[in-house]
């Protein structure tokens, strides 16, 4: 098992919806990932698509930087619709 | 957050907001160690609960039962991969994890180590087995780290089919001659108190509970997951029209729920220490698969190998 590189599995359940992270696997190569990720992760028309990236390829932010990278939307109040007053006389916009 | 809390202060605030925690956030040593433990088990218990039914898949007495179990079995070994991925979240291999299981360093539920005597078992361990176990996954599902819980969420959408697949099985016996439905009784007897047993010891007698709940790595105590597994199981055998091998059971009126007998915990310390009546079969069935199945894993190495020189050499005629 050693040499099976570990894969992440990425399923859409049908179109018009995003390829969702769903697990990972072991496989030999991505196309054994594929085989193996239908088994295991679609016994049940979860899905009608698959993408398998090697966990290695994946570089991902580091949680302890989470506050520098996401705290400074926090403040930004207006980036949401909310923020702005409209006047009562104003049905929709 | 400022600096007067200590990490594991901090990781205890995040559990108590019921944030989940994910694979690289930090975690104290001991809440690793305890779910490697507790995720590890589960898995192995997925994989090597396969063997009690695998026994009956050429002996099922229709086509359609036999499809059913199939479906079933194939499931378990899905839910013990879902398992071992979310254990390697924690930094530990698929190596290390089986090599555990088959050195005996790790444990398994017990209840594997019982046989299944005959077609009514496979009735009584979907029922009974698989129902105490959707007991103790329910309440997993909002354990406190991510990857286990949304591997349980996972199974706990499949194992509901195993459950009532169990109880058509015996339903279907139960309307059946005299003799199918001394086999469901007979079954029944002996899976009842090893299905209690599956919860764990007392509260009182389970030391590691309380560090456990309070990390929300569980979510329930042992003995409430156990009184909500009776309570649960009682009307459904009354549907069934057999009797459950208790004479202390009966419906409490003040308390709202079913009293039960006294567990024999020297059994379930002698299960688990490895002198129940299958223990050495389901490790050798299990160290026999992987050991006969090495040639597979070697081959499919040496294929994937092959393919990708052949998409090199491709390239280099491109």
């Amino acid at each position: 098992m050693n040499d099976w590189p570990l894969y992440e599995i990425f399923i859409r359940s049908k179109n018009g919806l995003n390829h969702k992270h769903v697990g990972s696997l072991h496989a030999a190569d991505a196309h054994m990932a594929i085989q193996n990720a239908r088994d295991v992760y679609t016994r049940r028309n979860e899905g009608i698509s698959i993408w398998v990236v090697e966990a290695k390829n994946i570089t991902a932010s580091n949680p302890d930087e989470s506050e520098a990278l996401f705290d400074p939307a926090e403040d930004k109040i207006y980036r949401h619709p909310t923020f702005y007053k409209l006047p009562d006389a104003l049905k929709h916009m | 957050m400022d600096s007067t809390y200590s990490m594991e202060e901090r990781f205890q605030l995040r559990i108590d907001k019921e944030e989940k925690i994910e694979a690289r956030d930090w975690m104290p040593d001991a809440y690793r160690k305890t779910l490697i433990r507790q995720v590890s088990q589960h898995a192995h218990s997925e994989i090597v609960g396969m063997l009690p039914e695998s026994n009956w898949i050429t002996r099922a007495p229709s086509i359609k039962r036999k499809l059913a179990l199939l479906a079933k079995v194939q499931d378990e070994g899905g839910h013990g991969l879902y398992l071992y991925s979310a254990t390697e979240t924690l930094g530990i291999n698929r190596d290390e994890l089986i090599e555990q299981l088959h050195t005996g360093k790790a444990k398994y539920s017990s209840i594997f180590n019982y046989p299944t005597l005959s077609w009514a078992d496979i009735g009584a361990i979907g029922w009974l087995v698989d129902g105490a176990a959707i007991m103790n996954q329910v309440a997993l599902c909002r354990t406190s780290y991510g990857p286990y819980a949304r591997a349980m969420v996972r199974i706990c959408k499949e194992e509901s089919f195993h459950q009532r697949q169990g109880y058509d099985i015996l339903l279907t016996m139960c309307k059946g001659s005299e003799a199918q439905k001394e086999m469901v009784q007979d079954a029944v007897n002996r899976w009842w108190w090893p299905s209690l047993m599956m919860f764990g010891p007392n509260d009182d007698a389970s030391p590691n509970s309380a560090q456990s709940l309070k990390w929300k790595i569980k979510r329930l105590s042992n003995d409430e997951l156990r009184q909500r597994f009776v309570d649960a199981t009682v009307p459904q055998a009354e549907i069934l029209g057999i009797s459950l091998p208790d004479p202390l059971l009966k419906y409490n009126e003040k308390r709202g729920q079913y009293d039960f007998g006294p567990i024999d915990w020297d059994e379930f310390f002698q299960v688990v220490a490895g002198n129940g009546p299958c223990n050495k079969e389901r490790l050798a069935a299990r160290v026999k698969a992987h050991e006969e199945g090495a040639w597979v894993r070697e081959a499919s190495v040496a294929y994937a190998e092959k393919q990708k020189n052949r998409l090199l050499s491709d390239v280099a005629v491109a």
